[in-house]
């Protein structure tokens, strides 16, 4: 059973004060996300994905479209019982104390009085919460409710966890820990559903990336996959010092390292690489595809992509 | 009722408690009714007259203020300030938060006018070193008092739940106002003519009408209440705040919340 099925969600918002005009924020969306698994939904500031997320929560009503969520339809209240959420920089009642909180917020979720009290100490020892007995939230840090936003997500031990931007406000070794926590979940069989515009923290993490860009879809599948699909490029090693005549024709850049030289050539030249290095009669060592980071891809998508320029890049990745 | 009703309006009690301008508001109301009994004992031969009539004015203005102000914030704050996310991403229906955030406030509302009654009856028996069979029907203007600010409670909803907190406040203080002259729009309404009449006629009858509701001159000057009256306001207030609380609910359950 699919955790998510997005089924043709969009988003259009009239804006404008006198002359009301369509804008829209998010075009069919269709996405399924399996059980169990670390989903990345990727893209630049004002993609389309915290819209998505508030849509599923229920914060945001589509245009059209439909979901489900769990094998349920989306708008079915006890869904929500099954499901986590964190906003993206979330903002608590400022009065409550951590543990007024999250007992709050277990009693909205129907976890039982006889474990909440326990439940409430777990998932802030979890989120390295400790030593905040009677502090408010209004003294807390920005990294600090960013780990108590995270144990509100997961205190009614969910099986579906929404992240909006985690790690936002992290320090690095919070950073790490949100990871390690996400993987955890994952081990515990949860499915984890983040978005991010930090690619590496999803590269890290994620089974499979969604790429969103000015409310499309522009990809979506396992992360090798996906940069298998830009490499393009393949590593030969072979044995000697010789460079063939022919494989440096080929625009091959070579280098010499003992009694090995390597050279990196396009994937579509590698028969004619090996052809070379037959006639030569040199002994190849390896022949390895390059893995090119998510990053390229994620950067040659919205390059690519019907509207996109590409210019945004250099604050969006 | 639902217990994330009771939970949500437990949340809203505890937040207006810990608000410090509530505690300003409920310590310049003592001290209005400190100044009753001032008043009072420099008004001869009418200090109970003086004492109720500005004890029950005080409980009544300040528990009104205290309604918009914490009222028009309700909703809107909680939207503007993203806390209202984490609740409704959890299985609590929007009728169910309007809801609660109504008897939150009515709750807190009920517990300050407790408070502040308690200051009437010490001002009152301070003057009059006994309180008298007549001091009873100060029970029955604070019941109205509490019937009113169900409905103020229930109007700051409605605004907040569209509006901003400013305008929300302005929309509220506007129709308390309005509907404390209630009867003199209904009078002025029965003497025009023509478009005037059905326009004054309709505006009469859609105000909250919280001139039924104040009886203080009346408790003051020791006239008696009748229990048709008690019943009248009774289901006055409750009708006119299910509808308010009515209105909130459909406009909040359509409401994209950016």
């Amino acid at each position: 059973m699919a955790a998510i099925e997005i089924l043709g969600l969009e988003k259009t918002y009239m804006v404008g004060f006198w002359r009301k005009r369509p804008k829209r924020a998010l075009l069919p969306l269709h996405l399924t996300v399996e059980e169990g698994e670390i989903f990345g939904f990727l893209g630049p500031n004002g993609a389309g994905k915290t819209t998505t997320l508030k849509m599923l929560m229920g914060l945001v009503f589509p245009t059209a479209g439909t979901a489900r969520i769990l094998g349920r339809d989306w708008t079915d209240p006890e869904v929500k019982a099954q499901i986590g959420f964190l906003p993206e920089q979330p903002y608590f009642y400022d009065y409550l104390t951590a543990h007024e909180l999250l007992n709050y917020y277990g009693q909205l979720s129907g976890v039982p009085a006889k474990d909440r009290k326990r439940r409430v100490e777990e998932v802030l020892e979890s989120v390295g919460l400790t030593d905040i007995k009677g502090v408010q939230l209004r003294k807390f840090s920005k990294g600090m409710l960013q780990r108590a936003g995270i144990a509100q997500a997961i205190l009614h031990n969910p099986k579906l966890v929404f992240f909006d931007e985690p790690m936002s406000g992290l320090d690095p070794l919070g950073r790490r820990e949100v990871r390690d926590l996400m993987v955890r979940l994952k081990q515990e069989g949860k499915t984890v559903f983040f978005s991010t515009h930090i690619l590496s923290d999803a590269e890290a993490l994620c089974d499979r990336v969604a790429i969103i860009y000015k409310g499309a879809l522009r990809g979506v599948g396992a992360v090798e996959d996906l940069t298998a699909t830009v490499q393009g490029k393949v590593e030969v090693i072979w044995h000697g010092t010789q460079i063939p005549a022919s494989l440096k024709a080929l625009g091959a850049e070579c280098h010499v390292t003992g009694d090995t030289v390597s050279a990196v050539i396009p994937e579509s030249q590698q028969d004619a690489a090996i052809d070379a290095l037959r006639r030569e009669r040199i002994r190849l060592i390896a022949l390895t595809p390059l893995r090119t980071s998510l990053e390229a891809y994620f950067v040659e998508k919205l390059q690519n992509s019907p509207d996109g320029t590409g210019k945004t890049l250099g604050t969006a990745v | 009722m639902s217990p994330r009703i009771l939970h949500i309006a437990r949340n809203t009690f505890r937040e207006a408690v810990r608000d410090r301008v509530l505690y300003n508001l409920i310590a310049f109301a003592l001290l209005l009714s400190g100044a009753a009994i001032f008043v009072g004992q420099i008004s001869i031969d009418i200090e109970r007259l003086v004492v109720v009539n500005l004890g029950l004015t005080a409980v009544s203005l300040f528990g009104v203020v205290i309604a918009i102000f914490i009222g028009i914030g309700l909703v809107s704050k909680e939207i503007e300030k993203r806390t209202l996310y984490t609740v409704l991403s959890r299985p609590v229906r929007r009728w169910e938060f309007i809801v609660g955030k109504f008897f939150g406030l009515a709750g807190t509302l009920v517990v300050n006018t407790f408070f502040m009654a308690i200051g009437v009856f010490g001002a009152l028996l301070y003057v009059a070193h006994k309180f008298s069979r007549p001091d009873a029907l100060i029970l029955v203007a604070l019941y109205f008092i509490v019937l009113e600010f169900l409905i103020i409670c229930s109007l700051a909803l409605l605004f907040s739940s569209f509006s901003s907190p400013l305008l929300s406040a302005v929309f509220a203080f506007s129709l308390f106002v309005i509907g404390s002259f209630a009867d003199d729009l209904r009078g002025f309404a029965a003497m025009a003519h023509g478009a005037t009449r059905w326009f004054a006629t309709g505006a009469a009858y859609l105000v909250p009408n919280f001139s039924a509701l104040n009886v203080i001159s009346a408790v003051a000057h020791e006239q008696p209440m009748g229990g048709q009256l008690i019943l009248q306001n009774t289901l006055y207030a409750l009708f006119y705040t299910a509808m308010a609380l009515s209105g909130a609910v459909l406009i909040f359950e359509r409401r994209n919340l950016k």
